[in-house]
């Protein structure tokens, strides 16, 4: 579905991809990992047709930088930041929705799944909203069409728990339907939605895995975690995940499937109070 | 098309969101509103009065910021948005190259033009109110100038934006293009040329291809036929062009030479990396 051949991209004397190989297939939902300059976005980029580059990106069969709008139709994408701009919402979904052929109905309906008010939106400026609330508008969008290729650059760093756990459901909706490519700087943070760990540095691919995916994005865990003493930061981290305690030692609470890792690793921070950790998969 | 046309009224409603266009909109309506408040229909200039003598002033006053605000505006807000990753986002989106630029290009000429000639309608408006006589002649013409000297600098500054990868480099770039211009003015440079033995027919072929000068040139012929004001020169340029003529190059010349600009910027764009 998707490869790279030999692809190189160099700025001035810097080379950023430096022969990169790599070949996509249907299925595949892969956690594009490394650190800051290790070619991630240049990757993205030469794959939506935005940069020039030596070597070949296929998408199809088809150059993504000359068959740019059959390419680009097929592909939603959520860029890490958030665009600036100043259109309203109701404007910046009507213009997506016609130039992707798509209902604007079906944003909507995705945006309102994750918690939105498009009412109350629709006539704010994009630039003016909340660092979430730009986030789920931007995957409204993506996932809000019929996109066979789904390209999100740290997609789900700006949502509350609730709004990562409704996200991972859309995702698991169209994780038979799309090809998703995830990037993201920590593996933990995305390793529950894919089934390949792509890491990248210095502009070349320097692992490539299969990995487990027997997590159901759908499934919700059912958790108790009960702490030696009261504690007032521990408090306000695990209140971030919508638990409550009645009296600041035992706190219950759901945590989505595919977020477990990443509430692991919230926990680990306060390894030195905690008791006891109970988590059981939600009967369906 | 439509992609075109969706394109040119994004960037529409983003512009008349920033705050670049409200200055903008305030300098061109606020000129006209003093020229009133300063009772400049009284006076008199060339036996020019009322409503023309507005339009006199107005124009020179129009040509001589317009060029500078459009070349600046359009290159902050073009490379500006390729910095803040606008141009990542919605060149994700499935559209042609072609559509995007051009619909750009588009969208900021209707915006960039609608003040100016808003601004001269309100002048008109308000003339009819108080029973003033209507020069329609020369607000045509006056509205063709003005539309040319948007359409020119638009193309330029496209093509800076094209150019430059970043905002600063491409104001830098726009500032200097417009000094340049400025330096070639009859008044500065070409008096320098001529006193050191320079043809007259170069400077005034010099003067020709100039944008600035043009319009100059042209506002003043469409109040003082003969070009008195100019001198010998201006035996050079209306026994070449006759004064229809040179209104007629003072229009075609720049919407040429703005078409040809960004059409180089598009090309430029289209070939290079995008955001």
């Amino acid at each position: 579905m998707i490869k790279f051949d030999n692809v190189k991209k160099t700025f001035r004397r810097t080379e950023v991809l430096k022969g990169m190989n790599l070949d996509i297939k249907k299925g595949d939902r892969i956690a594009l990992v490394g650190s800051n300059g290790a070619g991630k976005t240049t990757m993205i980029r030469c794959l939506l047709g935005e940069y020039t580059c030596e070597g070949q990106v296929r998408v199809n069969g088809m150059d993504p930088r000359e068959e740019r709008k059959l390419v680009l139709k097929d592909i939603g994408f959520v860029p890490q930041l958030p665009p600036p701009l100043k259109m309203p919402v109701g404007q910046l979904i009507e213009f997506s929705a016609s130039l992707c052929d798509a209902d604007p109905g079906e944003m909507i309906s995705v945006l309102e799944r994750l918690g939105l008010d498009f009412n109350e939106l629709k006539s704010r400026p994009f630039v003016k909203l909340s660092g979430g609330q730009k986030q789920k508008i931007l995957i409204s969008i993506a996932l809000g069409r019929e996109a066979k290729i789904l390209i999100l650059d740290e997609p789900a760093a700006n949502l509350d728990p609730e709004a990562r756990h409704i996200f991972f459901q859309l995702l698991a909706e169209k994780k038979d339907e799309a090809v998703m490519l995830i990037s993201s700087h920590r593996l933990d943070e995305v390793a529950a939605l894919v089934n390949r760990v792509i890491e990248m540095d210095q502009g070349i691919v320097v692992l490539d895995d299969r990995v487990e995916d027997e997590v159901d994005l759908n499934s919700v865990l059912n958790s108790e975690i009960k702490i030696k003493r009261v504690d007032e930061a521990f408090a306000k981290a695990i209140k971030a995940w919508s638990f409550e305690s009645e009296d600041g030692t035992s706190w219950q609470g759901q945590v989505a499937g595919p977020d477990r890792l990443r509430f692991l690793g919230v926990l680990s921070r306060y390894a030195a109070i905690l008791k006891d950790i109970h988590m059981v998969e939600q009967k369906k | 098309m439509k992609h075109l046309w969706l394109t040119a009224w994004a960037d529409i409603i983003e512009s008349i969101r920033a705050k670049w266009f409200i200055v903008y909109s305030s300098v061109f309506g606020g000129i006209v509103v003093l020229l009133f408040v300063f009772g400049i229909t009284e006076s008199r200039i060339m036996g020019f009065t009322g409503l023309t003598r507005l339009l006199i002033t107005y124009i020179q006053l129009t040509i001589a910021i317009l060029p500078v605000f459009v070349l600046i505006t359009t290159v902050r807000s073009v490379a500006g948005d390729r910095e803040a990753g606008v141009f990542e986002y919605l060149l994700s989106l499935p559209i042609s190259l072609a559509a995007w630029f051009w619909g750009r290009f588009l969208g900021r000429f209707i915006v960039v033009f609608l003040p100016v000639f808003l601004a001269m309608i309100g002048a008109v408006i308000w003339a009819s109110i108080k029973g003033a006589d209507i020069p329609w002649g020369l607000f045509l013409s006056y509205t063709g100038l003005l539309l040319a000297v948007a359409w020119c600098f638009l193309g330029i500054g496209m093509l800076i934006s094209s150019i430059a990868r970043s905002s600063d480099v491409a104001q830098g770039l726009a500032f200097m293009v417009w000094l340049t211009f400025l330096l070639f003015l009859d008044l500065i440079l070409l008096g320098i040329m001529i006193r050191e033995g320079l043809p007259s027919d170069t400077a005034v072929i010099l003067s020709l291809i100039n944008p600035l000068q043009v319009f100059r040139t042209a506002a003043m012929v469409l109040f003082d036929p003969q070009l008195v004001i100019l001198g010998p020169s201006a035996y050079i340029i209306l026994d070449h062009f006759t004064e229809t003529g040179y209104i007629i190059w003072s229009i075609v010349y720049p919407v040429s030479l703005g078409t040809l600009s960004a059409y180089a910027g598009y090309y430029l764009f289209k070939k290079g990396d995008l955001p």
